[in-house]
C-alpha cells in the first residue's frame, strides 16, 4: 500500500514533530538543525512504533502462535515498504542491520570473507584495490583499511579539489583491472556536495569494480531510486531519516547477496546447523543473525512512508532554497567561510563554515546560547579536515521541518558569536 | 546572551585564550605525551621536566602545544602556571580539588587559594560536553607524570 500524498505545509509538517515545541530554557525555543546527525521523528514514526508494541509484539520467523505471526507480518510489511521507497526490484534485497555503519561493515566484511566457491567479482584479495574517496564519513573509510589490512589489498582514495567536490581528474587511472570496489558518499555530510554518480558507476563498471553507496546523508533528502542510479549495494541510516535509531538498511542487487558469504552469523541467518558446520538461508535472512530491529523497522517504514507522502523531489525544492538562503546569507558575515561548494543543483542542505579560526566549540557553544542546535568538530570526516587544514567545522544541517525563519535566525546568530568573540580581541 | 554563557567565556578564559603561557615545546624534557579527544579531534602535546625525588620532587617545566576550543587552551596555560615551580606533591590536592569541582556539574564552588585561575574554568562543569576539553591537559599531565615514574623504576 502506497501513502497517500499530501500538499507539503510547513506548519502542518512542524505539527507533526511534537518535539519542535521544546524549550531548552524558559526563554530559549530550540531550533534544531542537527538532521546530518540524527533527525527528529514525526508522530507517525512514533505511533508507529507505539502501536506495534502495544499490538502485535512477539519475535519474529520462530514460534507458531499468532502473535508470532502478527510481528512477522509487520517486520516483513515494513520490509516491502523500505523496498518501494528505495526502488528495489525486490524486498528480498533489503537487509536490516543496526546502522548504515554495519550496513557498511557488512559488505566489506563479506567481500574479503569469500573462498573457493565465491564469484571472483564477489572477492577483494591480495594484491587487489578498493578505491574510495578523500571526503568520506568514517564509516566509509574505517570499514575498507580494515577489508584491504585483512586481504593485503591496496586502499587507494579519489582527492578533493578546491571548490570541495571531488577531483576526477585522474578517475581513469585511479581505476585498475586491479579495482574491486568503489565506495563513496552520495551527498558529503560535511560539504553538502552530491556526488555525480552515474559518472562514478560508469567508471566502475568499465573496470568490472562494484560500487558501494553511502546514502546516509542523502537519503532522507531527495529523490532516490536505486534502480537509476545503477550501483551494487547501498547503505542507509534509519535515524538520520526521521527513522528510529537501532536500525539501517544494507540493499543490495540479489545475485550479489545470493552468493556472498555472511557477515554477523547465529540464530536465524541458518538453514542447517550440525556441530562441525553449517550452511546458510537465502538473502536477506542470511544477513540478519540474531533477532533483528522489529519495532524499529516498523518506524522506518512509517518514515519511508511519511517522507513518500511528501515527495522526495518537494522535500529537495524546500530544502534547496533553505540550503539558498543559508548560503546567502552566511556569506554576508566577515569571517565566515564556508567549507562546501556554492549553491547549485548538486549541493545539498548541509552548511559547514568556520568562523575566523574560532573553534566549532565555542562557535557551538554561543549558537547553543541562542537554541541553535548545530553539530561541531570534525563530523567524523577527519582526513576530509585536514585536507583544508582545518580541525574542525560548524555544520548547520536542515531537514523537511526546518523554516525559513529558523534558517534567518541562524544567520543572525552567526553574526551574534562573530561579535561576541569579536568583542574579545 | 544567557548569564551561563558568560560564565564559561569568562574574560580570564579568553586573556589565557589568546595569550596562553608557557605555551610551545621546549626542551630538556624527560616524557612527551600525545593526547586526543576523538570526539572533537582537540590535540595536545604535552612535556614534562622534573628535578629531584620523592617528597622533593619538582616541576620544573611544563610545555605544550594544544589544538583546541577556548576552554582547553586556557586549561592548558592555568595548569602550565600551576604546576611550574611547585612541587608533584603539592599540586596534587590542587589536582584533585580542580578535577573533583569540574565533574560536580557545579556542586562544588572551586577553591579559588588552591587552584587560582582555576576557579574562571568552573563555568564549564555545568556544560558536560565541556569538561572533557577543561580535564585534557591535565590527563596529559598526569600520563607524563606516570610515563616519567616508570623510566625512573
Amino acid at each position: 500500500m502506497n501513502a497517500p500524498s499530501r500538499p507539503f505545509d510547513i506548519e502542518a509538517i512542524r505539527a507533526d514533530f511534537p518535539i519542535l515545541g521544546r524549550m531548552l530554557d524558559p526563554e530559549t525555543p530550540m531550533i534544531y538543525l542537527d538532521g546530518g546527525a540524527t533527525s527528529q521523528r514525526p508522530r507517525q514514526v512514533i505511533d508507529a512504533e507505539v502501536a506495534y508494541l502495544t499490538h502485535d509484539n512477539a519475535a519474529v520467523k520462530r514460534g507458531a502462535h499468532r502473535m508470532a505471526s502478527a510481528a512477522t507480518d509487520a517486520y516483513e510489511d515494513s520490509r516491502e515498504t523500505v523496498a518501494r521507497f528505495l526502488g528495489a526490484p525486490s524486498p528480498d534485497e533489503v537487509v536490516f542491520t543496526k546502522n548504515a555503519t554495519e550496513a557498511l561493515n557488512l559488505v566489506a566484511f563479506s567481500l574479503g570473507n569469500g573462498d573457493a566457491s565465491t564469484p571472483a567479482h564477489l572477492r577483494v584479495r591480495e594484491g587487489d584495490e578498493i578505491l574510495v574517496t578523500e571526503m568520506e564519513h568514517h564509516a566509509n573509510l574505517v570499514p575498507w583499511q580494515e577489508l584491504a589490512r585483512r586481504t593485503g589489498a591496496t586502499l587507494r582514495w579519489i582527492p578533493m579539489a578546491d571548490d570541495f567536490t571531488l577531483d576526477l581528474t585522474d578517475l581513469e587511472s585511479l581505476l585498475t583491472e586491479r579495482t574491486r570496489v568503489v565506495a563513496f558518499a552520495h551527498q558529503s555530510n560535511v560539504l553538502g556536495t552530491v556526488n555525480p554518480v552515474a559518472r562514478l558507476v560508469e567508471a566502475a563498471r568499465a573496470v568490472g569494480a562494484l560500487t558501494v553507496l553511502d546514502a546516509a546523508q542523502s537519503a532522507p533528502h531527495m529523490p532516490f531510486d536505486v534502480a537509476e542510479l545503477g550501483v551494487d549495494f547501498v547503505a542507509l541510516s534509519g535515524h538520520k531519516m526521521l527513522g528510529p535509531t537501532g536500525i539501517g538498511v544494507l540493499w543490495g542487487r540479489y545475485e550479489h547477496l545470493a552468493a556472498m558469504p555472511p557477515f554477523l552469523t547465529g540464530g536465524s541467518m541458518i538453514e542447517i546447523v550440525h556441530l562441525d558446520h553449517s550452511t546458510y538461508a537465502e538473502p536477506p535472512a542470511r544477513f540478519e543473525a540474531g533477532t533483528p530491529p522489529i519495532s524499529q523497522a516498523v518506524g522506518l517504514a512509517a518514515a519511508c512512508d511519511y517522507l513518500s507522502a511528501l515527495g522526495m523531489g518537494v522535500i529537495a525544492e524546500h530544502e534547496q532554497a533553505l540550503t539558498d538562503r543559508a548560503l546567502r546569507g552566511l556569506a554576508g558575515i566577515d569571517g565566515v567561510r564556508i567549507i562546501g561548494p556554492a549553491a547549485g543543483p548538486d549541493r545539498a542542505g548541509a552548511v559547514s563554515f568556520d568562523l575566523a579560526g574560532r573553534h566549532p566549540h565555542d562557535v557551538g557553544q554561543v549558537l547553543d546560547s541562542l537554541g541553535l542546535e548545530v553539530r561541531v568538530g570534525h563530523h567524523c570526516a577527519w582526513p576530509l579536515h585536514r585536507r583544508f587544514g582545518l580541525h574542525g567545522t560548524t555544520r548547520a544541517s536542515f531537514s523537511v521541518h526546518t523554516t525559513a525563519a529558523e534558517v534567518d535566525a541562524l544567520i543572525a546568530g552567526v553574526a551574534h558569536t562573530a561579535d561576541f568573540f569579536g568583542a574579545f580581541s | 546572551m544567557s548569564s551561563a554563557l558568560n560564565s564559561l567565556y569568562t574574560e580570564l578564559v579568553i586573556e589565557h585564550d589568546k595569550r596562553p603561557l608557557h605555551a610551545g615545546l621546549r626542551e630538556p624534557f624527560q616524557a612527551e605525551v600525545h593526547h586526543v579527544n576523538p570526539t572533537c579531534g582537540d590535540e595536545i602535546t604535552l612535556r614534562l621536566r622534573l628535578s629531584g625525588h620523592g617528597q622533593e620532587q619538582r616541576i620544573e617545566d611544563v610545555s605544550y602545544e594544544a589544538i583546541g576550543c577556548a576552554m582547553s587552551r586556557a586549561a592548558a596555560s592555568i595548569m602550565a602556571d600551576l604546576l611550574i615551580g611547585q612541587t608533584v606533591a603539592q599540586v596534587e590536592p590542587v589536582r584533585e580539588h580542580f578535577e573533583a569541582a569540574m565533574g560536580s556539574r557545579g556542586r562544588i564552588e572551586g577553591d579559588e587559594d588552591l587552584i587560582g585561575d582555576g576557579v574562571a574554568l568552573l563555568g564549564a562543569a555545568k556544560f558536560p560536553a565541556r569538561v572533557k576539553c577543561v580535564l585534557m591537559p591535565w590527563k596529559a599531565y598526569q600520563a607524563a607524570l606516570v610515563e616519567i615514574r616508570t623510566l625512573e623504576a
